[in-house]
């Protein structure tokens, strides 16, 4: 059991002060093994912050990064899964997800964890998983009028993917999940 | 018999004993000893008498030998100090002893011969004793004349001390139960209180600044503790600090600062809401005169303290007085040493500065908007330093209005500021406008075009578009740097891509300038890819209207044309072939605009294309790059699969055959 905690578009301090206070208190130390990170943190704060919850920690730049040197995109191996990261302002038209499934196919991963959009989505098709872990602050978003705060956590369990995610929705945090298989790998081009 | 023994130290000491073997002997009420001819008084004049004497004994003891043995004797007379404490213990004891008794007599006796004896030892020791000996009712009730002795005192004695002290078990005794508290409204402890620390202030000319405001934070918290309800003291409090530290012309000593900081903090942890420490007429005024660098420590602990506890600051006045109170953090004092300016600090400071917009929030459209307008008007004095923070925080808070408002009917006619989309637009303008003093192109371009989608929501078709034009000029003058660029050029396609509210004339006019700017980015590949970015410029899937398939296919062939003269100076300028995977991603779009029904792009064409990667790839000239081959592979399968689909798909796709 691999925990992957994905989260992104904090846009703080731009478009909002602070994780919200029921997040904080469940995001402890210690718990999750990875940290994929979508992108607009923005400041170093936050980014120190989810260093300190886990130092495996995988950021993909958004256009609102202040630290510019993040990575267009990464991908990394967890398991028996690819994944690849993307904070997704890249991909026109935005929150489009066929042309998020292109970038899949291009980066050749099973799980493709993007945002941008602040809405939280999990879509499979042909290639492999699309998640989006939405905004953790609820951060404005001209996508949709009322942003929930919410972010991802996977657990990677042989070729078995739980993906849960929290919701905050008036005031209370929900949880919801799915369940994803992989076939056993194909051969691939390498 | 005692009295015959005049040696300082052996006269203590056989005082001392007295006292020990007439304890148990007193004629106390309920004793053995108590007749008529021996009552409670006589026994409370006893021991007062041993308590005088050996006091005055203790006293002389300074005076034996010679002054160089100053210091052992002191430190000897201190190690004696509990013989004469003693005696006040007994007194406490004496059950005979009411308040009415300690009142008339012990305590006025006592308090002669504490200032009479004018030693500044025993004094403060003194002092001390009585206030931990005696219960806190009698203190309540005698505390003009407890207090009335404090500036008798000799100059030394730490007057503050035995104060703070007085006025700690005074917080303690009202802690202890509501009863107790309409006692102190009764006896006007706050006010004897009050008055007796502005004597002792004013008596010790010598007291540094240090002290008094010792003095004042322990009274604050006097009333902090039993007075919490009652603002006017809290204010007068801070007034009376006040008074103190504008006889200070520059307040230097540091620990004076960290007593102020003390002072301010107080109500803050108290009362956990800002707003109450907002309506202190004095709080600002205490800040005034606080150095620059303590100033701005106490602008963040305000910050600090509001973040916590999750607070929102919801009328414009209060705003207002928020940021008269940190306004050494939003712009530079007159006259600052700007030189001094730690960047991480600075950059910490700005970020909380940030942040604490977003606390401040009004549901109702007119006050929010008056919000923004205060914010605005104190963030522009901040100077080109600070823009760059603050200005994004105010346009999604701007932003977040016109949102609130799109859902309502009709506009909504405030009595200065009508709160409207457009108005808020006028002034968002003017605030991105301000970051061409910093300059920050990139960043005003991005909120440009946040702007132009929100006018997008609001339908306001020449306001999206003012934005736009905005965005490119900064596109076409500021950035020059090819990898903002490439950034800002899918920022503006991404964003135009999403309008509907553009004409067909403006929408062609915005399309055709970003298909040139694409076209023309530095590098070849960027170029590529961004122009075949600009195809979904032509086709909005959830809309009717934009659905251009010759254009679409004309932009994939612009950029495949990009992409055959990416390969050929590739080759000529390396003597290998480029990036196959150029072709791959454009194979890619061309798949997506087949599916979605794109009459202009055929099976025939896709199988072209295909051919035309295959070959490169087997090219002499080729370099095995498995990241195109990966990628081909997986757009093979994806083809192979939704032939495999059945239906409408399937049979689409058997279009195409390899």
């Amino acid at each position: 059991m691999v925990l992957v905690l994905a989260i992104g578009d904090l846009h703080i301090p731009h478009r909002a002060p602070d994780l919200p206070p029921k997040f904080k208190s469940m995001l402890v130390p210690g718990k999750i093994q990875h940290i994929i990170c979508t992108g607009n943190l923005c400041i170093k704060e936050v980014h120190d912050y989810f260093k300190s919850l886990c130092p495996d920690l995988h950021v993909t730049r958004g256009e609102y990064d202040e630290d510019s040197r993040y990575p267009e995109n990464k991908t990394l191996t967890i398991g028996q899964f690819k994944l690849g990261i993307c904070h997704g302002h890249q991909v026109i038209p935005w929150g489009d997800l066929d042309s998020l499934a292109m970038l899949q196919r291009q980066l050749d991963v099973d799980i493709l964890v993007t945002g941008h959009t602040h809405q939280f989505k999990a879509y499979k098709h042909e290639g492999g998983v699309v998640i989006n872990p939405g905004s953790a602050t609820g951060a404005y978003s001209s996508f949709t009028y009322d942003v929930n705060p919410s972010f991802v956590l996977m657990d990677i369990d042989g070729l078995r993917v739980v993906v849960y995610v929290y919701e905050l929705i008036d005031g209370e945090v929900k949880v919801d999940k799915i369940d994803f298989k992989k076939t056993a790998t194909t051969s691939s081009a390498h | 018999m005692c009295r015959g023994v005049q040696h300082p130290i052996r006269g203590l000491f056989l005082r001392s004993y007295l006292a020990q073997i007439s304890r148990d002997k007193l004629p106390d009420i309920g004793s053995e000893y108590e007749g008529d001819a021996d009552t409670v008084m006589d026994a409370v004049e006893f021991v007062l008498q041993n308590f005088t004497e050996m006091n005055k004994l203790w006293v002389q003891m300074q005076h034996q030998g010679p002054g160089r043995f100053r210091e052992k004797q002191e430190k000897e007379r201190s190690e004696l100090r509990d013989l004469v404490g003693k005696n006040l213990h007994v007194l406490s004891q004496i059950e005979g002893v009411d308040l009415g008794i300690y009142k008339e007599t012990v305590l006025t006796r006592v308090l002669e011969q504490v200032v009479n004896c004018k030693d500044d030892l025993a004094q403060y020791y003194l002092m001390d004793c009585i206030i931990q000996v005696f219960p806190d009712e009698y203190h309540l009730q005698t505390l003009e004349t407890l207090l009335g002795a404090c500036p008798q005192l000799q100059p030394t004695v730490d007057v503050k001390t035995v104060l703070s002290r007085l006025m700690d078990r005074l917080s303690n005794y009202a802690a202890s139960s509501e009863d107790v508290l309409p006692e102190f409204l009764q006896v006007e402890a706050f006010t004897k209180l009050s008055n007796a620390i502005g004597k002792v202030i004013e008596a010790q000319v010598d007291m540094p600044a240090v002290g008094a405001i010792t003095l004042y934070v322990s009274l604050l918290t006097f009333t902090l503790c039993v007075h919490p309800d009652r603002l006017d003291y809290v204010d007068q409090v801070l007034g009376a600090c006040v008074k103190k530290l504008y006889n200070i012309p520059k307040l230097e000593d540091s620990r004076a600062m960290k007593q102020v900081v003390a002072l301010l903090s107080a109500p803050l942890e108290k009362y956990n809401d800002i707003v109450t420490a907002l309506t202190l007429s004095n709080y600002p005024r205490v800040m005034d005169h606080l150095d620059n660098g303590t100033n701005k420590v106490m602008a963040m602990v305000i910050i600090q303290s509001i973040m916590k506890n999750n607070t929102f600051i919801s009328t414009a006045h209060k705003v207002e007085v928020l940021f008269e109170l940190i306004k050494g953090l939003i712009k530079d004092k007159d006259g600052a040493d700007v030189d001094e300016l730690d960047e991480e600090d600075f950059k910490d400071e700005q970020n909380s500065v940030a942040r604490l917009i977003h606390m401040l929030y009004n549901d109702e459209p007119e006050e929010m908007l008056k919000i923004i307008c205060i914010v605005r008007k104190h963030t522009m004095a901040g100077g080109p330093k600070r823009l760059p923070f603050t200005v994004p925080s105010l346009v999604f808070s701007a932003l977040r209005l016109v949102w609130r408002l799109q859902g309502q009917e009709g506009d909504i006619v405030g009595e200065e500021v009508p709160a409207t989309p457009k108005k808020i637009f006028q002034l968002l303008t003017q605030i991105i406008e301000a970051l061409s003093a910093v300059p920050s192109p990139e960043l005003a371009l991005r909120l440009y075009l946040q702007c132009a989608e929100a006018a997008n929501g609001c339908d306001l078709e020449l306001v999206a578009y003012e934005f736009f034009t905005q965005a490119f000029v900064l596109y076409e003058e500021e950035i020059a740097d090819s990898k903002a660029q490439v950034t800002a050029i899918h920022l503006i396609i991404g964003t135009l891509q999403r309008m509907n509210v553009f004409g067909v004339e403006n929408r062609d006019t915005m399309t055709h300038k970003t298909t040139g700017y694409s076209a023309r980015l530095l590098k070849k590949p960027d170029q590529c890819r961004a122009v075949y970015a600009c195809s979904h410029l032509f086709w909005v899937d959830d809309q009717d209207g934009i659905k251009d398939g010759e254009r679409v296919l004309l932009c994939l062939k612009r950029a495949l044309r990009i992409a055959n003269a990416a390969q050929q100076m590739a080759n000529v300028a390396r003597g290998s072939s480029g990036p196959v995977i150029l072709f791959v991603e454009i194979l890619n779009k061309y798949l997506y605009f087949f599916e979605k029904g794109n009459q202009q792009i055929t099976g025939a064409a896709i199988q072209d294309l295909i051919e035309l990667i295959n070959t490169e790839m087997q090219s002499d000239s080729a370099t095995p790059d498995t990241a195109s081959d990966a990628f081909l592979a997986s757009t093979l399968r994806y083809i192979q699969f939704q032939k495999q689909k059945g239906g409408v798909m399937g049979e689409k796709f058997e279009a195409i055959k390899f």
